[in-house]
């Protein structure tokens, strides 16, 4: 990858990243970091290309398996209870 | 097939932004929770099809058992429980960012690949934070689940310490860059990063975990990022920006709140300067029961109630619900006043009363509820101390002068429910305790309220 495009994209995805978080209601803070902190775990992409690749050694395979799996973890639990907790933000017209 | 995968990553980075855009309200955050997965299952598909992946076996077993641990965590993890495995993922994010980064590494040294230098400054980056943030998040989450002391650990030079460290570790790091041969040095770096980890915590105290909590979040984000930078993979950036501009902005918001920095907040230690402040001396208050509170609630036109952590701990949610239910059913106007800083992270009060069937539209942040205070009848105070205490607006010689609160002094009578006199996380008395128009109602959260119930006959209608 060429660095200035990389550095480019990292600038503007920065910018977006603050911008929108800007805006997220205080309401949902907690929510929120639990759904970044999901999104963040893309990087089990990387693990998976890391453990997957042709010739990987032992080393690779034991570090990536380790790194697949705490990103997954990360992926199921964070948008499972991010969702858990929305679930429970309600307006007083949807009281029973 | 490669540009195949790269149209997914463009296609997933847009659905992770409107993941984000949409959690701006609680109407439309569910959508962004399933815009967000819609997005990591595509770019985890386009990674698997794209490319020529080969040791299936392990990646499914992963796959498998990161499962098999998420999904009880999701569902069995209590919600005052959930600071906890927020800094729990913050580690297992930055534990895969590092050790993708030290895979990368002895790969590209055992086939005698020679990294380009901007790629080995990356990886540099992403196993420091990657390393330094699973220790340090750990930590946390020890002190969050009140395994560790929650007190600030110090000792002499302690900072000086923690600097030379980190100065060793950035400076091994650079030898790495320079001569990326030097396979030995590795480990040793990578140790040194752990250790930093540990050390930048313990001194801090349990008052600032929502600090360190969305500080570490930044820690883990900029880590999946350098990993971006590592592998050549631009949706890694992406993601990685966002949830580091995420923490950024939350940590910030959080040093706002308590009128700190972040120098402070790191290498303050807070709560320990004014150990001996605490014994004033003896001041006259006014104490109630829950008689008298029913009574001064049910006369009252409105009510805004002030939740602290204490509340939580008590468990009395769902007490404080009956409260409010029973209380607009009367015709009372009650609302709630969230201090940022109320809870163990950002937002966490606002989840708890969530899950009491609490409506979202009657809690407020500071900003939107400070002017009400003068115009509402009573202002009761529920497990929170320092958030409230005028000290922080008059007072220049206190601790926390300068500190947003909420202006619960200014409402026409105060109630707060409190075990004791003692004082809080900062140590400081409150003089809204000694206030004449202050009522102290002692006891536990939840019995208390409940005995206010008690005192309040159900009225249907009205």
């Amino acid at each position: 990858m060429d660095l200035s495009v990389g550095l480019f994209i990292f600038m503007l995805a920065t910018f977006v990243g603050l911008e929108i978080i800007r805006k997220v209601s205080p309401l949902l803070h907690t929510p929120l970091m639990s759904l970044t902190n999901a999104i963040s775990a893309i990087s089990v992409v990387g693990a998976i290309l890391i453990t997957g690749a042709a010739g990987a050694t032992m080393l690779s395979k034991v570090l990536g398996f380790i790194a697949i799996t705490a990103a997954v973890t990360n992926i199921v639990s964070g948008f499972l209870i991010t969702d858990r907790m929305l679930k429970m933000f309600k307006k007083r017209e949807a009281k029973r | 097939m490669e540009h195949f995968g790269s149209y997914i990553y463009i296609v997933s980075a847009g659905l992770f932004i409107l993941s984000l855009k949409w959690m701006n309200s609680p109407a439309t955050a569910r959508r962004g929770v399933f815009a967000g997965e819609t997005g990591m299952l595509l770019a985890i598909v386009g990674t698997l099809l794209a490319n020529h992946i080969l040791n299936w076996e392990w990646i499914l077993a992963a796959f498998f058992i990161g499962s098999a641990v998420g999904v009880p965590i999701a569902y069995i993890m209590p919600m005052t429980a959930v600071p906890q495995r927020t800094a729990m993922s913050h580690a297992c994010g930055a534990l895969a960012a590092a050790l993708v980064g030290t895979a990368e590494f002895y790969r590209a040294n055992q086939l005698h690949e020679t990294l380009p230098t901007f790629v080995m400054v990356a990886l540099m980056l992403e196993t420091l934070l990657g390393f330094l943030t699973f220790t340090g998040s750990l930590m946390a989450m020890g002190k969050l689940q009140e395994v560790l002391p929650q007190r600030p650990i110090t000792y002499r030079n302690q900072n000086a310490v923690n600097f030379a460290l980190f100065a060793i570790a950035v400076g091994l790091g650079v030898r790495l860059i320079l001569v990326p041969t030097d396979v030995w040095i590795f480990p040793i770096f990578a140790g040194l990063a752990l250790v930093f980890g540990v050390l930048l915590i313990i001194p801090i105290g349990g008052a600032d975990m929502p600090t360190v909590i969305a500080l570490l979040n930044s820690y883990a984000g900029l880590s999946a990022c350098a990993m971006g930078f590592v592998l050549g993979n631009n949706l890694l950036v992406v993601a990685g920006a966002l949830d580091g501009s995420s923490g950024l902005i939350l940590s910030i918001i959080m040093c706002k709140a308590m009128n700190r920095s972040f120098t402070n907040v790191l290498f303050g230690a807070f709560g320990q300067i004014q150990a001996s402040h605490a014994q004033a001396q003896q001041r006259p208050y006014r104490s109630a029961s829950a008689e008298e509170a029913a009574s001064i609630l049910e006369a009252a036109g409105s009510v805004i109630i002030v939740p602290g952590y204490g509340l939580a701990v008590a468990q009395a949610q769902h007490k404080i619900r009956e409260l409010y239910d029973n209380l607009m059913r009367r015709g009372v106007d009650v609302k709630f006043a969230i201090h940022p800083v109320a809870g163990r992270m950002p937002g966490h009060m606002n989840v708890l009363l969530a899950e009491a069937d609490i409506p979202y539209d009657r809690l407020f942040e500071m900003d939107n509820i400070n002017g009400e205070f003068a115009q509402c009848d009573v202002a009761l105070v529920i497990g929170a101390n320092d958030v409230t205490n005028p000290a922080a607006r008059t007072d220049k010689t206190s601790p926390i002068y300068g500190m947003p609160i909420l202006d619960v002094d200014k409402a026409h009578t105060v109630m707060v429910i409190k075990r004791s006199m003692n004082p809080g996380f900062a140590g400081i008395d409150n003089d809204l305790y000694y206030m004449d128009k202050t009522l102290m109602l002692f006891g536990d959260a939840k019995a208390f309220v409940s005995e206010i119930l008690k005192e309040l006959p159900a009225k249907a209608g009205a």
